[in-house]
């Protein structure tokens, strides 16, 4: 059974429709991240959980109870912020207990529970320190342990890590699933950030103007993408608009360039279809004479260093393509370098796109 | 290696300047309190003592004190919740307030109080004819612009939303959020707002004059025209009570957490 449940939830803001009709069912114990570009309605998801806002239509049921009409205060949900929230007149410690008093909990009991969460955040030590004596990340740990004092039901995050720098982002978000898995706790992750929802999540809900575009797993998420937005949005991706033109032997046509796709086959012929390659899945190397078989020949137009591999850049006529490789292989091929680009039959995938369709989504110009 | 900090000569002369314009008076003043009522010479405390051994003194300094008091109670508890409220629900209104806050400074202390007169005639004797009344209501008005003022910019300095939610989904109502979340975070606003109010209602003379009561101000103005050696006494002695008023602000109003520049729950 669904621990936590969104069903059908609509809300507007004058003309615009934040969420159309969302669907989240969550077990007990799962991590989910919401993700997606701004202005995509996660937040807004987020809050109606919270119960910072109604929603317009639709209910959000905890164990199977209907909580869509409590206040905020009544939910018992757990919420870390993305501005700095911690009360600056208090305390670490003070901050951690502000909602066990709120509870009225026994102090010996209190003191316990801050003393626990405090460690577990790692921060026992800076008990005694006012917000304004802490770093960013430290902040946000008080947040954390602040809000799972209450052992709430649901523990709402709500792109905590999005004001700290990339290191400590990275360190904290490793924490927070570490603490999320010792406590067993529902949660609920909103962020922008694709890597940092699939390195902690159970499961990644990839959002796009109010509408859930296709939730899963994260390896689903990043192998088979089920929408063109997702292929864009979940990674990067080498994305060519082709026609199925031999749906037999998996031929598609591009650009002028027959390639040999397993994943045509049996489909119809004619079919414009989203041809998604991984970088990592392109096969690059110098031309020696022709192109050969299931392969584009083009010219290195740029090289970018990213630590682990190199990312390069090839135009050829007129499609541009990039690849990850190995540095020591990357220097292999300078920018101008002849190169052939091989489309793997076995490794691209393929989306069905509209025939008379708009053309593809582009949310990053430099990400064909 | 320190630099040493240099102070330009012109501003020197002008601290000077600045320093004497306002020294002056008061020396000036402390010379004439302490002149013989009788004689006119120095030097004397004759008029201190003639002053706290005077019944109009200490009784209309205990109708003034309270009356600001009072005044700054309901002022607290009138704006403090109205200006929370109007962050947190309604900030487009905030604009209008401000303006309606200015009417105040706008409106001349005649006009207002022939006003306030009509406005209030019909009300019960209890009302019309106490300070606690009539007054401590005009002088609500007329604290609205400094009261105004400085919760706005406590209010703006902290992240109301933020700290609010925050609050809110760890299980605290409202009221407890302004009470122990909001109110904590604004206190210096809140006690700047109070001293202003208190420094006004304690020299408030157009009102309570044309009103017809007696407060502290009428008193110094009676003893101003009638005597002039215990005036300059009386006056500095006022002073002394608004420069304890202002260092009880400075001691209450120094702040246990927070601090500075990046503080959580600060607008950023």
């Amino acid at each position: 059974m669904s621990y936590l449940q969104l069903q059908n939830l609509h809300r507007d803001f004058g003309t615009v429709k934040a969420l159309n009709g969302i669907d989240i069912s969550l077990g007990e114990g799962e991590f989910l991240s919401m993700l997606g570009p701004s202005g995509c309605g996660k937040t807004t998801a987020l809050r109606l959980v919270a119960g910072f806002d109604r929603p317009d239509e639709g209910r959000i049921l905890v164990e199977g109870k209907d909580i869509s009409g409590l206040p905020p205060n009544k939910r018992d949900m757990g919420m870390v912020f993305q501005a700095y929230s911690l009360f600056p007149n208090m305390t670490a410690r003070q901050n951690v207990e502000f909602g066990l008093k709120i509870r009225r909990r026994d102090k010996g009991v209190r003191g316990k529970r801050v003393d626990e969460l405090l460690e577990l955040v790692g921060l026992g030590h800076a008990s005694d320190r006012f917000p304004h004596q802490l770093s960013g990340g430290m902040q946000q740990r008080v947040a954390l342990a602040r809000a799972l004092a209450i052992e709430p039901r649901v523990l709402l995050l709500d792109e905590p890590l999005s004001a700290l720098d990339a290191k400590v982002r990275v360190q904290l978000r490793e924490e927070i699933r570490r603490i999320q898995l010792e406590l067993g706790i529902t949660t609920l992750y909103v962020t922008h950030d694709q890597e940092e929802a699939l390195a902690i999540s159970d499961h990644v809900a990839v959002m796009f103007a109010g509408v859930i575009e296709q939730m899963g797993t994260p390896a689903e998420m990043y192998t088979a993408p089920a929408t063109p937005f997702v292929a864009e949005f979940i990674g990067t991706m080498n994305r060519l608009e082709a026609k199925v033109v031999d749906s037999g032997t998996g031929e598609v046509e591009h650009a002028g360039i027959r390639l040999q796709i397993d994943a045509a086959r049996g489909r119809r012929n004619g079919e414009r279809v989203l041809l998604l390659v991984r970088p990592e899945a392109l096969e690059l190397e110098a031309r020696t004479n022709g192109g050969g078989p299931n392969s584009f020949v083009g010219e290195v137009l740029t090289q970018t260093f990213l630590g682990p591999v190199t990312r390069v850049k090839v135009s050829a006529d007129g499609t541009t393509l990039i690849t990850d490789m190995s540095a020591a292989r990357a220097a292999a091929l300078p920018v101008g370098a002849q190169v052939v680009a091989r489309v793997p039959a076995d490794d691209a995938k393929l989306l069905s796109l509209p025939d008379d369709g708009p053309g593809l989504p582009v949310l990053d110009p430099d990400n064909p | 290696m320190k630099h040493r900090r240099h102070i330009a000569p012109s501003a020197v002369v002008w601290l000077l300047i600045g320093g004497l314009y306002f020294t002056i008076p008061l020396i000036a003043t402390f010379d004439i309190s302490l002149k013989s009522p009788q004689t006119g010479k120095c030097c004397t405390t004759a008029n201190y003592s003639w002053v706290l051994h005077n019944g109009d003194f200490w009784h209309t300094l205990k109708i003034s004190f309270m009356l600001a008091v009072e005044t700054v109670i309901i002022a607290l508890l009138l704006f403090v919740p109205t200006i929370y409220w109007v962050h947190l629900k309604i900030p487009r209104l905030r604009p209008v307030i401000a303006f309606l806050a200015l009417i105040p400074f706008v409106v001349p202390p005649i006009v207002m109080v022939v006003g306030l007169l009509k406005v209030f005639k019909g009300t019960p004797a209890w009302f019309y004819q106490q300070p606690w009344g009539f007054l401590a209501a005009s002088y609500v008005i007329l604290a609205f612009p400094y009261m105004f003022f400085s919760l706005d910019a406590g209010f703006r300095s902290i992240d109301v939303h933020t700290l609010t939610e925050a609050s809110q989904s760890l299980g605290a109502r409202w009221t407890t959020t302004l009470w122990r979340v909001i109110l904590p975070n604004i206190k210096a606003a809140a006690l700047a707002g109070s001293f202003l109010t208190l420094a006004i209602v304690m020299g408030e003379f157009t009102i309570a004059n044309l009103a017809a009561f007696h407060t502290f101000p009428i008193f110094i103005q009676y003893v101003n025209e009638s005597q002039g050696f215990p005036a300059g006494a009386l006056t500095l002695m006022s002073f002394a009570i608004t420069w304890v008023a202002m260092l009880s602000l400075l001691v209450f109003g120094r702040r246990k957490g927070g601090g500075p520049g990046g503080i959580a729950g600060m607008r950023r």
